[in-house]
Formats: C-alpha cells, sequence, structure tokens
C-alpha cells in the first residue's frame, strides 16, 4: 500500500476550486454563485492545512502558522456570508428575484 | 491517514461539490455544500488537523450552512425554470476551468517536493493548545481586528436588513 503524497491533497483542493470556479462562471443564481465562492475558500483553506501537515516544524509538529492563517480564513468568510447574505436579502426586497441576468442596473 | 479513506471522502467531497454545482433547487445545492464540508472536515482530521476540522464542522457545516438554508426559506426560492442556456458563458465556462485544470496538472507534475509522502511525526499532537498559542502570542493584533471586523460585520448586517435604506 502506497502512502498519501503531497500532490495528492493539492490535486483533491485544486479540484475543489476548480468545481466552485466552474459553479462561479456558469450558475445564474446568486446564492448558489456565493456557495461556490465558499467552495473555493474551503479548497485554499485544505491545501494550507496539507501544506502545515507537510512542513514539520523543529519540534517534529507541524506548522501550526498555517492552521492559524486558516482560523482567520474561517473567521472572515463567516462575516462575508452574513454580509453578503443581508445584501442579497435587500437585493430581493428592491428587486424580486435572485437572477443574476435580471440585475442589469446598479440604480434602483 | 489510509489512503482508501483519503480517495473515499476525496470522492465524497468534489462528488458533494457537482451536486452544489448542477442542482436547479437552491435548497438542494445547499444541504450538497453541507456534505462537502463534512468531507472536508474528514480530510482535515486526516492531516491531524483536528482543531480545524471542529471549527470546521461548527462554523462552515453548522452556522454558515443554516445561515444559507435560512435566507434560501426565507427568500422562498423555488427550483430555477430552465432558462435558454448562455452558449457563450458555458463555453466560457468550460475553458477556461479545463485550463485551470490542465495548468494545475501541469504545476503539480514539476513540484517535486510535492511527490515526496508525509512525514511521520516524532511528537504528540496538541494542536488546540499550538495553535491557541500562537494565535496569542504572535498573532494578537490580527486576532483583536478579526474581533473589529466581526463587529463591523454585524454593524452592517443590522443597517442592511433595515427597511428603509436611506
Amino acid at each position: 500500500m502506497n502512502s498519501l503524497t503531497l500532490n495528492n491533497y493539492l490535486l483533491a483542493s485544486g479540484l475543489l476550486f476548480t468545481l466552485g470556479f466552474a459553479g462561479v462562471l456558469l450558475r445564474r443564481n446568486i446564492i448558489i454563485i456565493f456557495m461556490c465562492l465558499e467552495l473555493m475558500l474551503n479548497a485554499a483553506n485544505l491545501s494550507l492545512v496539507a501544506f502545515s501537515r507537510f512542513h514539520l516544524g523543529a519540534d517534529g509538529l507541524p506548522n501550526y502558522n498555517a492552521q492559524v492563517l486558516v482560523f482567520f480564513i474561517i473567521t472572515v468568510a463567516a462575516a462575508e456570508v452574513a454580509v453578503g447574505l443581508a445584501i442579497i436579502v435587500a437585493l430581493y426586497r428592491a428587486r424580486q428575484t435572485t437572477h443574476v441576468e435580471d440585475l442589469q442596473s446598479l440604480k434602483f | 491517514m489510509s489512503p482508501v479513506l483519503f480517495w473515499l471522502f476525496t470522492a465524497m467531497m468534489l462528488g458533494f461539490g457537482v451536486s452544489v454545482v448542477l442542482n436547479r433547487d437552491p435548497v438542494a445545492s445547499a444541504l450538497s455544500l453541507v456534505g462537502s464540508f463534512l468531507c472536508l472536515a474528514a480530510l482535515f482530521v486526516g492531516l491531524d488537523a483536528f482543531f480545524i476540522g471542529v471549527i470546521q464542522v461548527l462554523v462552515y457545516a453548522g452556522a454558515v450552512m443554516v445561515l444559507f438554508l435560512f435566507i434560501i426559506m426565507l427568500l422562498d426560492l423555488r427550483a430555477e425554470k430552465r432558462r435558454n442556456l448562455n452558449r457563450l458563458a458555458i463555453v466560457g465556462g468550460a475553458l477556461v476551468s479545463g485550463g485551470f485544470g490542465m495548468a494545475l496538472l501541469r504545476v503539480l507534475d514539476g513540484f517535486s517536493a510535492g511527490h515526496r509522502a508525509f512525514p511521520a511525526l516524532s511528537a504528540k499532537i496538541d494542536d488546540v493548545r499550538s495553535v491557541g498559542s500562537i494565535l496569542f502570542r504572535s498573532y494578537n493584533l490580527p486576532f483583536q481586528v478579526t474581533g473589529v471586523l466581526l463587529l463591523v460585520a454585524t454593524v452592517g448586517v443590522v443597517v442592511l436588513s433595515k427597511r428603509e435604506l436611506k
């Protein structure tokens, strides 16, 4: 049984990012686009944690700086989701749609 | 982490991801996203990042996804009706994503360190203590700025949710 390499994790992370990216480009529902953004953020987190485990520090433990960065990313993403969804709700109240092709003018 | 578990969780994570992108019903997409995040948390645990795995389940699969589902219910979104597909968007999306995937494979192939296996740990993992000590010692200022950011986000959400935006 061969053991896992760093590239396995980076490939998984890259494929997840590609999926999220394709979703942002293809989907027209603004909430789904937002979910795909979350997928992309999580893909970045996965490669950070994989590098953290791969690059051991002097004490033989994973490099925890990367995990602190992941912690910050998760916090900022939570704040971003709250604000983004509030904007979507305000937008829906004004226009009664979440379809991006129906939203073509900046000013209401 | 045993390779079997890694490939199982990776396949599930990507499968749920595909289902997020392809589902027409926003509720089904949101629930698939929960599944994808749970599999990702399992991958984090497999990388000995237990704290991050728990945070992933609590914050993402818990709080953030409940928020998503709540908003979907609030807006009462139905499954999208089949609209005329935008050919240009599909071709462009496939081209850009395919190009990104090819570039990824090329970069990973040339990344020699990535072909090595993960080194074994030589000490006992105590990751909550380690992350906490780095967070409060080396990253104290960013940590407090994050607190301010959360406050600003809360105030912003309250302002945005008011009936009259003046």
